[in-house]
């Protein structure tokens, strides 16, 4: 997969309260949480973002709580991928789960600056800042996540894997 | 390959997670399909899940006895849309005729719950859509936090995918200080090695101050080993985890224990003697100061309660300490018993009678405040203290409130004095 777009910048430890506060987890519906993503770590995120936009961060994203309403919020207010230094372990699990492009980078995540235009090419592990002409190394998806990836998702694989048994 | 196998040494983690993959032997870095004893989730993750379930055309859950709904965190519910959400849970357990699903008037804060009606167990894999399943790792078991889609899959198959983490080991020694608990030894341990200290791996708690201590002290620390972004935190079982299980559990279950040889990626020992009570002050809970640090910082709210000490021990603790003794003026003291077996204890102990008497509020058992929802929202500018676990931006409120971590003994003096403080102060 080929993305595209302009890059947030945030620090380390963003936690899922920031990422989506817990007074709108009354409901679960992806466009509902887009409006509030980031809200609580940049108040007018949401508003200001176009699509394909890229969030960059530090070590520890998305630490805290296991609300999948964290990665649904960024998925569904249209970012298309998220690269940090590291990545809390529910997050993890939970983006590659729904289908949210994130990678693990600490040079990616030290270089870029905010507003820098970058490509992502998921599937080679290549970062270009398109602004500063430079490319960053990215730590490899593991190749089960990429099995997961594959299928399209957690619920597709594990489809697969009962058609399989039967 | 068997005799290799059986001759490895293992980590109790390693060795549950083995038992339910059907393997020998297993090592760190590897990819494993486990079958899980418990499936959990509440009223903000089980909606998602059971879209999801609905989603991938399922029928049938694998087992209706091994998974648990608790609302609990909107619960009672505290608008239309938290009880459209609960009621989503309600239809699904009604549905597939779950026996693990748990109304207002039986529910309680499901961390509290699960252990104190004997649902999980030691040996026992344990999955949740909430960070706090870390938990029962408290009773010797292998917990773990997982997201919605997780938890939909294994709905359906009874299965779910780990990786091994590493572990590493914690070793307590020495007798703890007054007004010290198990809260402080894991806010301790987080201050020490930060918010992602563990991050991925296991949080193997031992030593002799961990052998001495009860078994709400050892639930307390589990809970909070997913603040260092741990994958669970265990804690080995012995005389007091069978104590506490004997004609609680519902399931046979098993001691697992850590061979003398087993590999950790990193070893720490803490001395308890040198151990104050520790408080976090905003806004992670890797900000840890002793109490005499703090002594300025004025209040708003005290907030006792949540899966991280909500149980009876802990209130007790508090009204010890304010017994005879009022909530400072223009400070409100909030506290919510985690389940309704707590609740009725504590009535039947005088308890509330200490916090009524001291104008001190008891709720019904919720999550309620520790994740801002509601029953004790902050506003802006305002400061609580709270026995829950985490003081993020926003948490319990306001994008500009603050919370402050501490252990019940100290929340209940800071009501009084209106000020983070220590119950030594009372006197």
């Amino acid at each position: 997969m080929m993305l595209k777009g302009h890059v947030w910048k945030f620090g380390s430890d963003i936690d899922t309260d920031a990422i989506i506060p817990a007074r709108y987890l009354n409901t679960s519906d992806p466009a509902e949480l887009a409006k509030h993503c980031m809200e609580d770590a940049d108040k007018d995120f949401a508003k200001k973002i176009k699509k394909g936009d890229i969030i960059v961060a530090g070590k520890n994203f998305g630490c805290g709580s296991s609300r999948e309403h964290a990665p649904i919020s960024i998925k569904a207010c249209n970012i298309s991928c998220v690269i940090a230094k590291s990545f809390a372990r529910i997050f993890y699990r939970n983006a590659f789960n729904i289908g949210l492009p994130i990678l693990e980078s600490p040079e990616a995540s030290d270089k870029i600056k905010e507003g820098d235009e970058i490509e992502v090419d998921t599937e080679k592990g290549i970062i270009k800042n398109l602004t500063k002409k430079e490319d960053y190394k990215v730590s490899p998806i593991p190749l089960f996540m990429q099995e997961l990836i594959n299928a399209g998702g957690l619920m597709e694989w594990t489809k697969n894997r009962i058609q399989k048994s039967k | 390959m068997t005799k290799r196998a059986t001759t490895m040494k293992m980590t109790i983690t390693e060795k549950i997670l083995a038992a339910h993959c059907g393997k020998e032997a297993v090592t760190p870095g590897e990819l494993l399909n486990c079958k899980v004893d418990i499936v959990l989730a509440n009223d903000i993750t089980a909606p998602i899940a059971i879209k999801e379930f609905k989603k991938a055309g399922a029928k049938k859950v694998f087992d209706k006895d091994r998974i648990a709904l608790v609302p609990d965190h909107f619960a009672p519910n505290k608008d239309i849309q938290s009880a459209e959400q609960t009621k989503m849970l309600r239809e699904f357990a009604k549905e597939h005729n779950l026996s693990l699903y748990f109304e207002v008037g039986r529910m309680g804060v499901e961390h509290a719950l699960l252990p104190e009606q004997g649902i999980v167990g030691p040996g026992d894999v344990v999955i949740g859509a909430d960070s706090h399943t870390c938990t029962y790792g408290g009773l010797g078991a292998f917990s773990t936090g997982v997201g919605s889609t997780d938890v939909a899959a294994a709905m359906i198959t009874g299965e779910i995918w780990f990786k091994v983490p590493e572990s590493m080991k914690f070793i307590y020694r020495g007798k703890l200080n007054k007004w010290v608990s198990g809260k402080d030894l894991i806010l301790y341990t987080i201050g020490d090695i930060g918010v992602d200290g563990a991050l991925y791996r296991a949080m193997e708690l031992t030593g002799e101050t961990i052998e001495n201590m009860g078994m709400a002290g050892r639930l307390t620390m589990c809970n909070m080993a997913i603040e260092a972004g741990a994958k669970n935190g265990i804690i080995p079982p012995d005389k007091i985890t069978e104590e506490y299980i004997k004609g609680r559990a519902k399931r046979p279950y098993k001691f697992y224990q850590s061979d003398k040889d087993a590999k950790y990626v990193d070893v720490r020992e803490y001395d308890c003697n040198k151990i104050e009570p520790v408080v976090a002050c905003p806004h992670l809970p890797e900000n840890t100061k002793f109490v005499s640090e703090l002594n300025h910082v004025t209040i708003d709210q005290v907030f006792i309660g949540s899966c991280t000490n909500g149980r009876i021990e802990d209130l007790r603790e508090a009204a010890s300490v304010i017994k005879g003794k009022k909530v400072a003026p223009y400070v409100r003291m909030i506290v919510i018993p985690a389940t309704q077996e707590v609740y009725r204890q504590a009535m039947k102990e005088g308890l509330f009678d200490i916090f009524l008497d001291a104008n001190a509020s008891i709720s019904t058992p919720t999550c309620g405040p520790c994740l801002g929802g509601h029953m004790g929202v902050l506003a802006k500018g305002e400061r609580a203290v709270a026995t829950s676990n985490r003081n993020f931006v926003g948490r319990m409120g306001h994008p500009e409130s603050e919370v402050y971590l501490s252990n019940p003994a100290i929340a209940a003096a800071s009501a009084v004095l209106g000020r983070i403080g220590s119950p030594e102060e009372l006197k």
